[in-house]
């Protein structure tokens, strides 16, 4: 196991060196000269040649991916072009709002698709199971810009059953007030697509012999669903959650931008709208980190709850 | 899908090839066969877009603004200054330099220099209503699917194309391309997707139909990677592949030639996921501003200028890109798991 961990995280090393390569060639090579970006509309040469030597890319690129390496490694991105806010910073105060929304809305959609789930495939081929599947395949196919346009003007701006948008102080306000219709949009949205990923992983196990086994014993319909079926079942269902978390972190842009919540995925939009290269750098390179932590964390979970699986 | 077609339609016919068994498969399968339908008017009506034969004059300012619906009959109060809601924080998000912000002033000039005319010529009502400028929001729509579907298919192409010949010459080969192939493969996928798209977004920083289709494929394309090595992987053992080998084929003519028809399957299958993926993926992108040019209307622009219309309780132009989104999404997912129950006989 240990041998294992130690192997894995020694991958890391190539896969993150990519990454870094990857972000440094898109924004020193692709993205042009930061230092018109910066200086703005009007500017001198004297300016601009400044700001080139403060950014350090008036020096050879070598140097800069030396500086870049520096950056990751004591995680000091310096200051937002846009706001001259630390980087550091703006990650510290953006990591609880997203929290606040995603934690909530995973854990609901979980329960809530994966009951769903459960459901269609006991009643497997039957009218309803089809007809649920067709609802989640035309459920789908909307865009989530609908799904929040039509939320929030229909239950917040014309019923007021909830705040249109914004954020409080206290982390009891933000949860039960202001966070209540993001979560709603954001589990009404992955309910289809869980729906029907999770479906298959029921009727995966549904067929095994374990199950004809159970009910050739004389157990009951519903102790094999609940207990045979569902324990099995859920072990796909939690890799799949573990794998899903990182996009979530920076996907939920769209939901937090439309409520005003100060979360990580408002201020991704906000960097890209301004170009604000340093953060948007940041947050590449450390959700790609993340991602490649916790797939290593889905991989020992995996095997933690189901011994079957050699992991090599 | 249909797990009663799915049993009905096992193979009995010992001669047909793929496509023939794919094809009597998928004809069976009642939904598949309807989406398919639906899809092909949906591909007509974006060709004949496409070739101008219909929605040409979408730009043109035919109706009053806000003009309702033809079903809805003349907006009575629209000479009356707009109601303002009640309401003091409406839901409008940031929204900077979406919209095209001289397209209003240009409105006004025109009906300047046309010394009025123009006002009494213009339809109190549209078929399906029109928007800010008083276009018409059906044709506007059309002109919308193209654009979304076009995206769509070429991202899908390109996406499917890069996919395709990286997982063919890593699973081919195998060693240090595999290797290299891989490593890439890892370094795409650890970032998120969406990130990924907007942090090329960022640095390419202009807009276009070209620019959209390239993000997309670009970024889009380590399913397609996964799958089609998988399959080289298993094909290139093979004995037909020792054979090839044995007549003196080339490598190029083992992967492409004998091997690729063999795993085309799998790639069409993904090419058809990927549309709809990519669909989704530009609407997203247009509605943030980053996507199509302000003088081309997708999906995506025509929600973002429904998010401040609705407000006004003008929601003929949300109601219309999303029916439109709702019909062509649908049917190709629909048709994506028809094609897939049809030609990969590992499901069944």
């Amino acid at each position: 196991m240990a041998a294992y961990i130690v192997r894995r995280l020694w991958q890391f090393v190539p896969t993150l060196l990519g990454v870094v390569l990857l972000v440094f060639a898109l924004f020193n090579w692709v993205g042009g000269d930061p230092a018109y970006i910066l200086a703005g509309k009007i500017s001198s040469p004297e300016q601009i040649e400044n700001i080139r030597r403060q950014l350090g890319v008036d020096r050879p690129y070598y140097v800069q991916l030396w500086i870049f390496l520096g950056q990751i490694a004591t995680g000091d991105f310096g200051v937002s072009w846009a706001t001259n806010e630390k980087v550091s910073d703006i990650f510290a105060t953006r990591l609880a709002p997203s929290l606040t929304v995603l934690v909530p809305m995973l854990v609901l959609g979980t329960v809530m698709s994966m009951a769903a789930a459960m459901l269609v495939a006991y009643l497997r081929g039957s009218l309803t199971d089809r007809a649920i599947m067709i609802g989640c395949t035309v459920g789908q196919s909307v865009s989530i810009l609908v799904y929040i346009l039509v939320f929030q003007y229909v239950l917040a701006y014309r019923l007021g059953w909830f705040p249109v948008q914004g954020w409080g102080n206290g982390f009891a306000e933000n949860l039960l007030r202001y966070s209540a219709l993001p979560v709603i949009v954001g589990v009404i949205v992955s309910l289809a697509p869980d729906t029907r990923l999770y479906r298959s992983f029921f009727l995966d196990e549904i067929n095994q012999d374990y199950v004809r086994t159970a009910r050739a014993k004389g157990m009951s319909e519903s102790r094999v669903m609940w207990v045979h079926v569902l324990r099995n079942a859920a072990i796909p269902v939690i890799t799949n959650v573990m794998i899903q978390l990182p996009g979530l972190l920076a996907g939920a842009f769209l939901i937090e931008r439309f409520f005003s919540i100060p979360g990580i995925g408002r201020e991704v939009i906000l960097a890209v709208e301004r170009s604000d290269f340093p953060l948007i750098k940041a947050v590449t390179v450390y959700v790609a980190l993340a991602t490649m932590v916790l797939n290593l964390l889905a991989d020992l979970l995996y095997k933690a709850v189901d011994p079957r699986v050699q992991l090599k | 899908m249909n797990p009663g077609a799915t049993m009905a339609g096992r193979v009995r016919f010992g001669s047909a090839g793929l496509w023939a068994l794919a094809w009597r498969q998928l004809a069976r399968d009642r939904v598949g066969l309807a989406s398919l339908v639906v899809l092909v008017l949906c591909l007509a009506l974006v060709a004949a877009s496409g070739a101008g034969l219909i929605a040409r004059d979408w730009s043109q300012e035919v109706g009053v603004s806000y003009a309702p619906p033809g079903f809805m009959g003349p907006d009575v109060a629209h000479l009356a200054p707009e109601s303002v809601p009640a309401r003091a924080a409406p839901p409008r998000p940031e929204v900077y330099g979406i919209e095209d912000p001289l397209a209003g002033v240009l409105a006004e000039i025109r009906k300047d220099l046309a010394g009025g005319s123009t006002t009494e010529s213009r339809a109190p009502t549209l078929v399906f209503g029109g928007d800010k400028w008083g276009r018409d929001v059906l044709k506007k729509t059309i002109k919308g699917t193209e654009t979304s579907v076009l995206v769509g298919l070429l991202a899908a192409a390109l996406a499917v194309f890069v996919g395709t010949v990286l997982g063919a010459y890593a699973g081919y080969y195998g060693g240090r391309v595999d290797d290299f192939c891989n490593w890439f493969y890892s370094v795409f996928t650890s970032i998120p997707y969406l990130l990924l798209v907007l942090a090329v977004a960022a640095v390419l920083n202009q807009k276009g139909t070209v620019t959209v289709v390239l993000i997309l494929g670009l970024t889009g394309w380590t399913g397609v990677f996964r799958l089609v090595r998988a399959e080289y992987l298993k094909h290139k053992a093979r004995e037909y592949i020792l054979a090839a080998d044995a007549i003196g084929a080339s490598h190029a003519s083992r992967m492409f030639v004998h091997i690729f028809p063999n795993v085309s399957h799998v790639v069409l299958v993904q090419l058809s996921l990927h549309v709809v993926l990519f669909i989704k993926s530009e609407v997203i992108l247009s509605f943030l501003g980053f996507g199509v040019g302000v003088d081309t209307v997708s999906w995506g622009s025509m929600l973002n200028e429904a998010q401040n219309e609705l407000i006004i309780g003008k929601w003929w132009q949300l109601a219309a890109a999303t029916a439109a989104m709702a019909v062509l999404v649908t049917a190709f997912s629909l048709f994506t798991d028809a094609l897939r129950d049809a030609l990969d006989p590992r499901l069944k």
